[in-house]
């Protein structure tokens, strides 16, 4: 080992030109090198700013719960202050969507426009979970919204009534509507027959004279039509979807409508005014009443942005 | 072992270093790498690509602790106390203190700490608190074995011949001290039953929150930091071949370092039910800290003034001083997101995983790897197995961490925006799952960061193998000696 005195022995560096502290450890060596200023003066520009940061924020609690600085700069008082901001500007138009009903918000076309982005804002957290961030659905799961194919109403007070109350739930008001299941009522071979006849309801290629001569039209006109209309046109009043357009929620093929026939999926919405509160719903109604296929007699409303903006690229 | 026992300049003769226990914590921090990175490629596939959450085992929820626990405690851990008893026993001259048992207990009783702790997670066992996950049991059995590994640290260096502590073991002692209070405190907790695992810690309500975060900002302030700043004392010198830069700067910085980081952890909690006086105090110690912070970075990227042509060179040494580089950087960006205004926007948002990244693969690693490159052909006697393998996993790391830190900081202001975006009404533009789809394209490019440093890790594993298990042969003196032995020991 080195002796205290030749430990102690500072050497100039000849790189550097300075000396070191005559240290050494596993031949490890430091240099005297100073502080270098600029960081000196940069952490002391830290602590100036340290002390007078505290001086106007919240800072040094008192025993008697209070606290020094500017007692506007806490959170509670910056929450405060933009709430009231964005507030002031919404609570004459928040008081009257509460007081009006979904079509006489539609009428107003301020109101409607505030509806409407209130109720893209609703939309976007409490229903793009199933029916798309674009309202565009889910095929064999959640209709789509954007379109005029409606199964239990198109005016915004129809779709009012199904938003608040939803569909196939325990609500007294709910929408209500079950199709039986026909694979316990009718023979595999009705079901094959009676499919491939709703499968060319709505196929413009199919003549109306070809159509009726079909097996499948007379299983038809027994089991189905009462419900669903004697030409497949549906109904509203029991979400009896309209069989002759090309719209399927649950499949196009010969195999998916069999299965539909056999033992039918039939959707459930939960009642959303109990959850979010009437003034969300209505604004909720008039928002998916404006994405595109909402029925008239309430005029639509003046915003005609026909789908949610896509979602943002950086 | 002969090679254990090689005499370098500098160092007293006679002096039988213990290196088999510096040579368990080496590879026990490698195995741990393999595991926890791979871990984290894992849960960075889950959140890109949700289907990969196949089990309740495995989900993310599960697996993220894995993941954390993986680096932290076993990589990270592994690497600060293997690499603080090899310099402890260099830098003073002695032999470990109480000799191999307790060691030996240091060692076993740690991996099974964490393994255990690991396995617990999978199986749902977690007190749910971020970084300090394991149950009751487990931090018992870690305060055992941290209370041993303290006793040996600290007897070595009283036993020391060397007249001075050296710089490397300030930070490791403030390391070792600070994480026991840090633990011991946080996880005070009452166990249900005796033969139970559920515990409810002893702290609640907002003050269970402060105390939770002031040890989960002092984990990183003292394991990943001044843990790590000891392993660079001592590491980035010797390989540099260089001088310390400055041991005025070193006193400084590290007083004020110590000093100023335990105070610091309310900035995690800015627009809580903490104080607002609460929240200042962590915010304004946090500002003071920069430059503390800073001083470490100077003092290690200074040391290299005279010696930058070796950068070029020497891919071992641009391992530690890229890690330098990366703890300045994240040490300016770790203040900047304690201001209260801008931690509004970056808190809870994908900036602070980048932030903790750019620490944890860029300093924390890239030390670690710096290390055990410098390490293993010295502990095992023999030349590393391949130079241009180091340079490989030097730029697939650095390739990585850029994808993953930059894909962080966009996915993550962009989250902060859309969150706070509100249309000319007044209503929120967007709603939380717009900004989970717009994340989609930045996981995955974060999942590609990802692997490429894990599989840049993986090579160094290679090669760390390939290099310890080198053969032997006789020299032309007849004694046993490695097949490639060059300059190195």
């Amino acid at each position: 080992m080195p002796t205290e005195a030749a430990m102690a022995t500072p050497e100039r560096d000849p790189l550097t030109g300075q000396y070191t502290t005559g240290h050494s450890w596993d031949g490890i060596k430091e240099l005297r090198t100073p502080i270098p200023g600029w960081w000196l003066a940069v952490w002391l520009a830290s602590i100036a700013f340290t002390l007078g940061y505290i001086v106007f924020n919240p800072s040094f609690p008192a025993l008697d719960g209070t606290v020094s600085g500017d007692s506007s700069r806490t959170a509670r008082e910056e929450l405060a202050k933009a709430g009231a901001k964005s507030d002031a500007t919404k609570e004459a138009l928040r008081a009257q969507i509460a007081a009006l009903d979904v079509d006489a918000i539609a009428a107003d076309p301020q109101l409607a426009r505030f509806a409407f982005r209130g109720g893209k804002a609703a939309f976007a957290v409490h229903c793009a979970g199933c029916h798309g961030s674009d309202a565009g659905g889910q095929i064999g799961q959640f209709p789509a919204l954007v379109d005029d194919d409606w199964l239990w109403g198109g005016t915004a007070s129809q779709i009012h009534q199904t938003i608040a109350y939803g569909i196939r739930n325990e609500e007294a008001d709910s929408r209500n509507g079950q199709m039986p299941a026909f694979g316990d009522i009718l023979s595999d071979r009705e079901i094959r027959d009676v499919a491939a006849y709703v499968a060319g309801l709505g196929d413009a290629k199919v003549a109306a004279d070809r159509r009726a001569a079909m097996p499948g039209a007379t299983v038809f006109a027994q089991n189905c039509a009462s419900c669903h209309g004697d030409n497949g046109e549906g109904n509203r009043d029991f979400g009896a979807p309209r069989l002759s357009d090309s719209i399927w929620l649950y499949g196009a093929s010969q195999k998916a409508i069999e299965a539909q026939i056999r033992n039918p999926r039939m959707g459930m919405m939960p009642a959303w005014e109990k959850r979010i509160g009437a003034d969300a719903v209505k604004m909720l109604a008039i928002y998916v009443h404006g994405l595109g296929g909402g029925e008239a007699n309430p005029p639509p409303p003046p915003v005609a942005e026909a789908a949610i903006a896509p979602v943002v690229q950086p | 072992m002969a090679i254990a026992t090689l005499v370098r300049p500098g160092i007293q003769p006679g002096i039988r270093y213990d290196n088999g226990i510096v040579r368990m914590f080496v590879i026990a921090t490698v195995i741990w790498a393999i595991g926890g990175m791979m871990a984290g490629v894992f849960i960075a596939g889950q959140l890109a690509f949700p289907v990969l959450n196949l089990s309740e085992y495995v989900n993310f929820g599960r697996f993220r602790a894995v993941h954390t626990s993986s680096v932290v405690l076993g990589f990270a851990g592994n690497a600060l106390i293997g690499t603080s008893l090899h310099v402890v026993q260099r830098t003073c001259q002695v032999r470990l203190f109480g000799g191999r048992a307790p060691a030996l207990f240091v060692f076993w009783g740690y991996q099974v700490t964490v393994l255990m702790a690991i396995i617990g997670y999978m199986f749902g066992i977690s007190k749910a608190m971020e970084y300090a996950e394991p149950e009751w049991y487990n931090v018992l059995l870690l305060v055992v074995v941290w209370v041993v590994y303290f006793v040996i640290f600290t007897g070595t260096i009283v036993r020391r011949t060397e007249p001075h502590i050296y710089v490397a073991n300030w930070f490791y002692w403030a390391f070792i001290v600070t994480v026991a209070v840090l633990v011991i405190v946080n996880n005070l907790s009452l166990p249900v039953s005796l033969l139970g695992t559920k515990s409810y810690s002893v702290w609640s309500g907002v003050q269970s929150a402060m105390i939770q975060w002031w040890y989960g900002h002092n984990m990183v302030g003292f394991f990943l930091t001044a843990g790590f700043i000891g392993i660079m004392y001592y590491f980035l010198p010797k390989q540099a071949g260089r001088p310390i830069y400055s041991y005025r700067l070193s006193i400084v910085h590290f007083w004020a370092l110590i000093f100023l980081y335990i105070w610091a952890g309310p900035h995690h909690l800015h627009y809580t039910a903490l104080p607002d006086w609460t929240q200042t105090l962590g915010m304004v110690f946090s500002i003071m800290l920069w430059m503390p912070s800073w001083g470490g970075m100077i003092n290690g990227i200074m040391t290299l003034s005279g010696a930058w042509g070796k950068l070029r060179t020497d891919p071992v040494l641009r391992f530690l001083v890229v890690a330098v580089a990366f703890y300045g950087m994240a040490t300016f960006e770790g203040p900047l997101m304690a201001i209260r205004e801008v931690n509004a926007l970056s808190h809870y948002t994908d900036w602070t995983v980048g932030h903790v990244h750019s620490g944890a693969l860029g300093w924390v690693a890239f030390m670690a790897f710096g290390a055990l490159y410098y390490l293993v052909p010295r502990l095992w006697g023999r030349p590393l197995h391949s130079k241009p393998m180091v340079e490989v996993h030097f730029w697939l790391a650095t390739i990585g961490i850029l994808f993953y830190i930059t894909a962080m900081w966009v996915a993550g202001i962009s989250q902060a925006l859309m969150w706070r975006a509100y249309d000319d009404q007044g209503f929120l533009q967007y709603s939380f799952s717009d900004s989970v789809v717009m994340l989609h394209p930045y996981y995955v490019v974060r999942l590609v960061g990802g692997l490429f440093f894990l599989s840049g890790m993986l090579l160094m594993a290679f090669n760390l193998y390939r290099t310890a298990r080198a053969p032997m042969v006789r020299d032309v003196d007849g004694a046993l000696a490695p097949a490639r032995l060059g300059a190195s020991a």
